[in-house]
């Protein structure tokens, strides 16, 4: 099996590819190293000028943003959801993968189903849920809901499949506790299947916007919030907003650049789907 | 192993789902039979009504049409896209995995920055959109006031986050087609334009099938993107002053949270489910026709 060579044509089309990927997130930091003023030039700023400092100083500063509040609290909420999508998730997979149990099919096509429910059909009742629970502007109401979803319990599921049986009945020989089975045989296996799991569930946490906006209160907010407390107030002033927006792409594109390559494999060998 | 071990492995996630996932969906369908207003503390049955308002509904469908237009907007040239760059990414290639990585990127960056920079690369007076547009003798488009350029807009940001994503999985799916078949047709005289459509396309149809489902399924729930966009007009989840952008989604919150019309917002949600399964199995129907036997 020998791949296509990559002619010239194939060269242009990807580099065209890279440079609309990259334009936009370029032209952020651009204007976020600038005055205000400026990103309104004719012809353009095509360079990173020396205001990023300032920019900052002023989005930290800033009375309406909550700006570094809103950061904590991503940091916060994501961690937690991201920590107990990866265990419960783990937990989950490695029973539906390795125990046998009666109705265990069954309950993993539920499993499956799930994946497929569009989440802003509860939207409305949730939010009463919340305000029953007095959840309403706290980090729970981010934060519970999304412990565990259907696709980490399914990924992790699919990576323990390649736990040997034979390691299992040998721990188990050995004395290992269920419990025991999990944290010293499947859990080193699944490391990398939950290092991708960590870093997908992670980004989109730190990402979602619809529900925080539902069920946060604005002065105390998630880093996306904070963004749209700028865009409602400060639309004009992009400098501020672009500098707002670099530091809230910033956390889940560095964990990207380290795990980016594992998950891109990950997803080429057919392990993620969506 | 004792017994109930699995399932108390499995127990958090069903309960978890059970209380803020499967109850909700059902609760919403209890909360449309009714008048539900939190303010008053209203909540009166009223049957059907929420329904039978909402057929007759201008600005529902008006909502409905302007997702759908956007989704066909973004849809149509991002699969398109994708496709052809999962055939180009399918070669040999140095710096091929850093550039998969590059492409993938977007889908992690959040949706609300890149809502911000692309809102002002779309600006009618200072964006950088018009400025390049001018550079080749197109006069300024208003992005943000006309209905179909403000959908162009807001297809570009969808598919600036997806189209790489998709390409991915395409990658994947390609990379399980025997070379033997391209050497082949190549020798049989057939040009790469044809390998891509009787080779390609045919053996990627349930992968396509796939996409399209959750394409349709993320695609009718829009809403960050064009919040933002508008987020400089008075009232924004209004989707602009002629509500030439606003969502179903942006008209659900709309609804229920800004005019305290939870019944109401419930049976739009409903509805909103509704769309979404039918177009999915819509999409997955024709699809599986279309790109069907090699030609």
């Amino acid at each position: 099996m020998t791949a296509r060579r990559a002619g010239p044509l194939t060269r242009i089309a990807l580099a065209v590819a890279l440079l609309l990927t990259a334009a936009p997130v370029y032209w952020m930091v651009v204007v976020a190293s600038r005055t205000s003023a400026e990103a309104a030039d004719v012809p353009p700023p095509l360079l990173p000028g020396g205001h990023f400092a300032e920019n900052v100083r002023r989005l930290f500063a800033n009375p309406d943003a909550h700006f570094a509040r809103g950061l904590l609290n991503s940091v916060l909420v994501s961690g937690c959801v991201a920590l107990g999508t990866v265990l419960l998730g783990s937990l989950a997979g490695f029973a539906f993968a390795k125990l046998r149990f009666r109705g265990r099919d069954a309950l993993l096509l539920t499993v499956l189903a799930t994946m497929m429910v569009p989440v802003q059909t509860g939207v409305v009742p949730l939010y009463l849920i919340m305000l029953r629970l007095h959840w309403q502007d706290g980090l729970q109401a981010v934060t519970v809901p999304f412990l565990v979803t259907g696709f980490g319990v399914f990924l992790m599921r699919q990576a323990a499949r390649d736990v040997p049986d034979a390691l299992i009945e040998a721990a188990r020989v050995d004395g290992c506790t269920t419990l025991g089975v999990y944290r010293h045989v499947v859990l080193p296996v699944l490391r990398p299947a939950a290092g991708v799991l960590g870093l997908l569930t992670f980004a989109q946490t730190w990402n979602d916007f619809l529900w925080p906006l539902v069920v946060l209160s604005p002065d105390d907010p998630t880093v996306q919030l904070s963004l749209n407390n700028l865009a409602t107030a400060y639309y004009n002033d992009y400098a501020l907003m672009f500098a707002g927006a670099s530091v809230a792409v910033l956390p889940p594109l560095a964990l990207f650049a380290v795990l980016g390559p594992r998950i891109v494999r990950a997803v080429l060998s057919g392990a993620v789907k969506g | 192993m004792r017994r109930s071990t699995p399932y108390l492995l499995v127990a958090p996630f069903f309960l978890l789902f059970l209380a803020f996932g499967a109850f909700p969906l059902l609760f919403t369908l209890w909360m449309a039979l009714h008048d539900w207003e939190l303010g008053s503390g209203t909540r009166r049955w009223v049957g059907l009504g929420n329904f039978r308002y909402l057929a007759t509904d201008a600005d529902f469908w008006h909502a409905v049409v302007n997702t759908a237009g956007i989704f066909a907007l973004s849809t149509v040239p991002q699969l398109l896209a994708a496709l052809v760059l999962a055939d180009l990414l399918d070669r040999r290639l140095r710096g091929a995995a850093a550039l998969r990585v590059a492409l993938a990127a977007p889908l992690v960056t959040a949706t609300a920055a890149v809502a911000l920079v692309f809102t002002q690369l779309f600006d009618s007076d200072h964006g950088l959109v018009n400025g390049l547009l001018g550079l080749v003798g197109v006069p300024p488009v208003d992005w943000q006031g006309g209905r179909l350029a403000s959908w162009t807009a807001l297809a570009a940001m969808v598919d600036w986050r997806w189209t790489g994503n998709n390409a991915l999985i395409y990658l994947a799916a390609l990379q399980a087609v025997p070379r033997e078949l391209y050497e082949a047709a190549a020798l049989d005289g057939a040009s790469p334009a044809r390998r891509f459509w009787t080779i390609t396309v045919p053996l990627l149809r349930p992968t396509i099938v796939f996409t399209a489902v959750v394409s349709t399924v993320g695609g009718l729930q829009l809403f960050t993107e064009p919040t933002l966009f508008g987020a400089a007009g008075a009232h924004r989840m209004d989707g602009g002053a002629q509500h030439q952008f606003q969502t179903v989604t942006m008209y659900l919150f709309e609804s229920a949270f800004g005019q305290d019309r939870y019944g109401y917002g419930a049976a739009v949600a409903w509805a909103l489910f509704l769309l979404i399964v039918t177009f999915a199995l819509l999409n997955a129907l024709v699809l599986r026709r279309r790109t069907g036997g090699a030609r």
